[in-house]
């Protein structure tokens, strides 16, 4: 897509960890804005808030591993006129704070920023403590809470400066493991936008995160099959962007969704909502389904569980057989 | 402003205590003790040591009061309405549909509220974030006050934001422990125990104040004391009696969580007129 100025998969990719964009993208933001601050907890380092910390000592509170305090504490911030970007690991914050959140934050109107690092099952050899999948769900269902999940560092540094100028709570999910950089900075992001990053008429493929590259390379494979596939990156996943993910089913009759996280209550479990409300379309959700994650590689654990090209183009085909 | 006496500021105490039985009779539910022993702490708080307007309560250069143990809310809504930050008349919408005074207190309901709460443990840490902020933009003669119920103690959240309060120093943050023994399933000390309480936040980094947050004198001078030490926040423990005021609810904790009847607030008011009588008839 030219006007999306993306990168051709097809080509060699650069590869970085999503969170380094938060890192960059936080710095600026606190360039451009001085009420812009930051609190982690014990993870400054692993969230990327290091460069941040470097540049505005005074602007940074370490929290200590006490992600309760952690977001209570930007509650307070926020209530003064600053704006918080609060970050952990995402397992821990919003795993360990929801109530927290909920109450001081939500409830309470407070901008602050939650930063969820090293979401999704590519954490790794960590094992399933670490890798946090149900983050979408608990955030999605909090009134005034906006959920971002970016698909590469690029969009990540945009997304956090998008959240630096934003009046609601939001939450960004980020990973840990480097993911091809398929945007660039021409690329636009908007909160609340979805991109169709590649035009097709046979079958949609909703991704959001780390599973929007395999999407794409999904769509490349299905290419190959004959099939034209659609792929609409969706990294706001509350608010969803009602009409272009309406426009895309309408056209194409079927849907898969993609992402690194339960299918209850994530990005599966929205579309799925707002098709059968709105557009009742098959759909086929990819993502963890009901059921935790193990240790392993990164890229052994995507295929395992299924979460990856080769799986959502088989999926792809399965949906277009049933319509 | 002109400084209230003692009694006057007794006396007030007083009326806030008819209002909080009235309104709660209204309500039909809600707590009684807690914040019929808070009243005087609350009555030396707005009507002696903040600086606060109640016709602009949004202020940049007010004193903070954030109440953590938002069950007790009842408390602070009589005495902002005493205050003058809306007609008392609002008292008797208490919990009522559409009303502003919710159950557990919502900032964004009412003006003059500092924070939502209600779930407990996260009012110490929204004071903690707030004294950062006021450091960063170099403020100095703001406090943030922040009012916690002793049974909340328990909370984990509370342990970890002592730690940041004593880590950075924030003295500008004044905690008011509103330590009454009682909680939901009987006595502090036997639900979970918290003694010895001084020493516990004294190991956190505090200056630790006692005092009988009964008396109105002593609360305004323990929080003049808290204002003048600036290495370190100050938590003061108040010793209260849950139900002040009112014999029969006084120190059981079957009264935290319930409201009085219609009987029962009649023979309630009965007694807070008498008590009435008395603060005026031994000053003067």
């Amino acid at each position: 897509m030219s006007d999306l100025y993306l990168v051709d998969i097809k080509g060699k990719l650069n590869e970085e960890p999503i969170r380094k964009g938060f890192g960059r993208g936080l710095l600026v933001a606190g360039k451009k804005d001085v009420n812009v601050v930051a609190a982690c907890a014990d993870l400054t380092d692993s969230t990327q808030m290091s460069l941040f910390k470097k540049e505005f000592p005074e602007r940074f509170i370490e929290i200590g591993v006490a992600e309760q305090n952690l977001v209570t504490v930007g509650s307070g911030m926020a209530a003064m006129g600053k704006i918080p970007f609060v970050s952990s690991y995402a397992a821990f914050s919003p795993g360990r704070n929801w109530e927290q959140i909920r109450t001081t934050i939500c409830l309470n109107q407070q901008p602050v920023k939650i930063v969820g690092s090293h979401a999704g099952i590519s954490v790794g050899p960590d094992g399933a403590t670490h890798q946090m999948l149900e983050d979408v769900a608990l955030m999605r269902a909090l009134p005034n809470m906006i959920v971002i999940a970016p698909c590469d560092s690029v969009e990540a540094e945009k997304a956090t400066m998008a959240m630096a100028a934003d009046k609601h709570p939001n939450y960004l999910r980020l990973a840990r493991e480097a993911t091809p950089v398929i945007t660039t900075e021409k690329t636009p992001f908007v909160i609340g936008k979805a991109y169709v990053f590649n035009k097709g008429t046979d079958v949609t493929l909703f991704a959001t995160g780390t599973m929007t590259y395999q999407a794409m390379e999904a769509a490349e494979k299905l290419r190959k099959d004959g099939v034209s596939a659609e792929v609409v990156h969706v990294p706001t996943i509350k608010p969803l962007d009602a009409e272009v993910i309406l426009k895309s089913v309408k056209k194409t009759g079927a849907a898969i969704t993609a992402e690194e996280g339960q299918i209850i209550g994530g990005l599966g479990g929205a579309i799925a909502e707002l098709l059968s409300e709105n557009h009742p379309t098959l759909i086929h959700r990819i993502g963890m389904q009901d059921r935790f994650g193990e240790s392993g590689a990164p890229a052994e654990l995507l295929e395992h569980f299924g979460l990856d090209a080769k799986h959502i183009a088989l999926a792809a085909h399965d949906i277009i057989h049933r319509k | 402003m002109q400084k209230l006496s003692v009694v006057q500021l007794e006396t007030i105490a007083n009326d806030i205590r008819e209002d909080i039985i009235r309104m709660l009779e209204h309500a039909g539910s809600g707590h009684s003790a807690g914040p019929l022993g808070l009243a005087d702490i609350f009555t030396a708080l707005y009507f002696d040591i903040l600086k606060h307007d109640p016709k602009k309560p949004d202020w940049d250069e007010r004193d903070i009061l954030l109440l953590s143990n938002g069950h007790c809310v009842p408390v602070r809504y009589v005495t902002m309405a005493h205050a003058g930050y809306f007609d008392k008349k609002e008292l008797m919408t208490l919990r009522q549909l559409g009303s502003r005074l919710q159950g557990h207190p919502e900032r964004t309901r009412l003006p003059g509220l500092e924070n939502t709460s209600g779930p407990l443990g996260c009012g110490l840490s929204q004071a903690c974030g707030m004294a950062l902020a006021m450091r960063m933009n170099q403020i100095k003669n703001r406090w943030v006050y922040v009012v916690l119920g002793d049974g909340e103690l328990d909370e984990g959240n509370v342990w970890e934001a002592a730690m940041l309060g004593g880590k950075e120093k924030l003295h500008n943050v004044i905690g008011i422990i509103d330590r009454n023994n009682i909680q939901i399933d009987g006595p502090t000390e036997s639900v979970m125990p918290l003694e010895d309480l001084k020493a516990k936040w004294e190991a956190f980094g505090w200056h630790v104040i006692e005092i009988n947050g009964n008396d109105i004198e002593a609360v305004i001078d323990a929080c003049a004391m808290a204002r003048a030490i600036q290495e370190k926040p100050t938590m003061i423990i108040a010793h209260t009696i849950p139900g002040k005021g009112v014999d029969f609810m006084e120190n059981d904790f079957q009264w935290h969580g319930k409201p009085p009847d219609h009987e029962q607030a009649v023979k309630a008011l009965h007694e807070l007129r008498t008590l009435g009588g008395k603060i005026r008839s031994e000053h003067e």
